[in-house]
């Protein structure tokens, strides 16, 4: 609110009464432009994995007479990824609570369990592809398998991405403090990661759950 | 007229992700219910999956059902997305991101299935192309 609108309210009561009040409050706070600017690249990105779901969900049928899905998932190995996922933005919103208050020591804390959570779940992700591969059920094995390795493998890149992007966070907030620009950079971070959840539970409903269902 | 004003900077936007002000036990409680719920619908979609208890047919839409759930739950308690006043920029982006998602996803879906379910059986092409 600017000087002018707040004298306005305090002194101009009774000589409006009766006008339309219309307040303006300027442009929006950078904090809010960045975030919202992120959000929407955020959404787009989930736009860019709903066309790797179509692709996947259009050849799933297609095995060209190589295993199924319920013939290689491991749902033991895959809830284990889901639960180091969910806990990982758990620790991550312990770590933007903690950038609110300014403490430090709290968010390095929550953000080191954010990025060993993310790492295991890169470690279960990686075994599982690497055994799959083992077995001869490799990306070039059918359309099937091409498309479920370039779905959950881009949802791996985006999880290694994140990772890298947390321990600059970290880097970023020991050597400058909770500047106000740091601050924005956490608020993408927490955005990004949370939404990588989120994809993750596409994924682990439609592929693998309703692969071995099916 | 001084409390329309307060009334307005009450609705403020608010950046996506951001919390309204509060304490921190309870942003704290907002996290710890979040991930309660979502470890709820999490273990019940890997139970469902692989039961007998329940109605076969069923199984697949439980889970898209489970799953769309969770997805709301995250949204709500992780990225602070929600139906206030103050959030309104935020939804209206979502609800298009999620209108071209499913353009994407059921297109495919509807116009695949029409292609296969017209195309002739693939050892006749075989024959004509001999």
């Amino acid at each position: 609110m600017t000087d002018a609108t707040l004298a306005f309210a305090q002194g101009g009561s009774q000589h409006l009464a009766g006008t339309a009040t219309i307040v303006h409050d300027g442009p929006a706070s950078k904090r809010i432009v960045t975030g919202y600017g992120f959000w929407i690249f955020l959404l787009s990105d989930i736009i860019m994995f709903s066309c790797f779901f179509a692709a996947y969900a259009v050849l799933v049928g297609q095995t060209a007479d190589g295993p199924h899905g319920s013939q290689l998932f491991d749902l033991r190995s895959v809830a284990a990824e889901t639960g180091l996922l969910l806990l990982s933005s758990f620790t991550c919103g312990l770590a933007s609570i903690a950038a609110g208050v300014r403490n430090e020591r709290w968010f390095q804390a929550a953000m080191a369990a954010t990025c060993v959570l993310g790492l295991a779940f890169l470690a279960l992700e990686g075994r599982e592809f690497a055994s799959l591969v083992a077995q001869g059920a490799g990306p070039t094995r059918s359309a099937f398998l091409s498309s479920f390795f370039s779905l959950v493998g881009c949802h791996g890149m985006h999880v290694s991405a994140g990772i890298l992007w947390l321990l600059t966070m970290m880097a970023q907030v020991f050597a400058k403090g909770f500047r106000a620009d740091i601050q924005r950079r956490l608020l993408c971070f927490a955005l990004f990661w949370h939404a990588l959840d989120i994809i993750w539970v596409a994924v682990f409903s439609v592929v693998y759950l309703l692969g071995s269902a099916v | 007229m001084s409390d329309q004003l307060q009334q307005y900077h009450d609705h403020a936007d608010l950046a996506p992700g951001d919390e309204e002000a509060g304490s921190i036990g309870s942003k704290l409680l907002g996290y710890v219910v979040g991930l309660g719920l979502a470890i709820l619908l999490t273990a019940t979609s890997f139970f469902i999956a692989g039961t007998n208890l329940v109605w076969q047919p069923s199984i697949p839409v439980a889970i898209i059902v489970l799953a769309i759930g969770q997805m709301g739950v995250h949204l709500v308690f992780f990225l602070h997305i929600t139906t206030g006043a103050d959030n309104t920029n935020n939804v209206l982006a979502l609800a298009f991101g999620l209108l071209i998602v499913f353009l994407v996803i059921g297109g495919s879906l509807w116009i695949m299935s029409n292609l296969n379910h017209n195309m002739m059986p693939m050892d006749q092409i075989m024959q004509m192309q001999r």
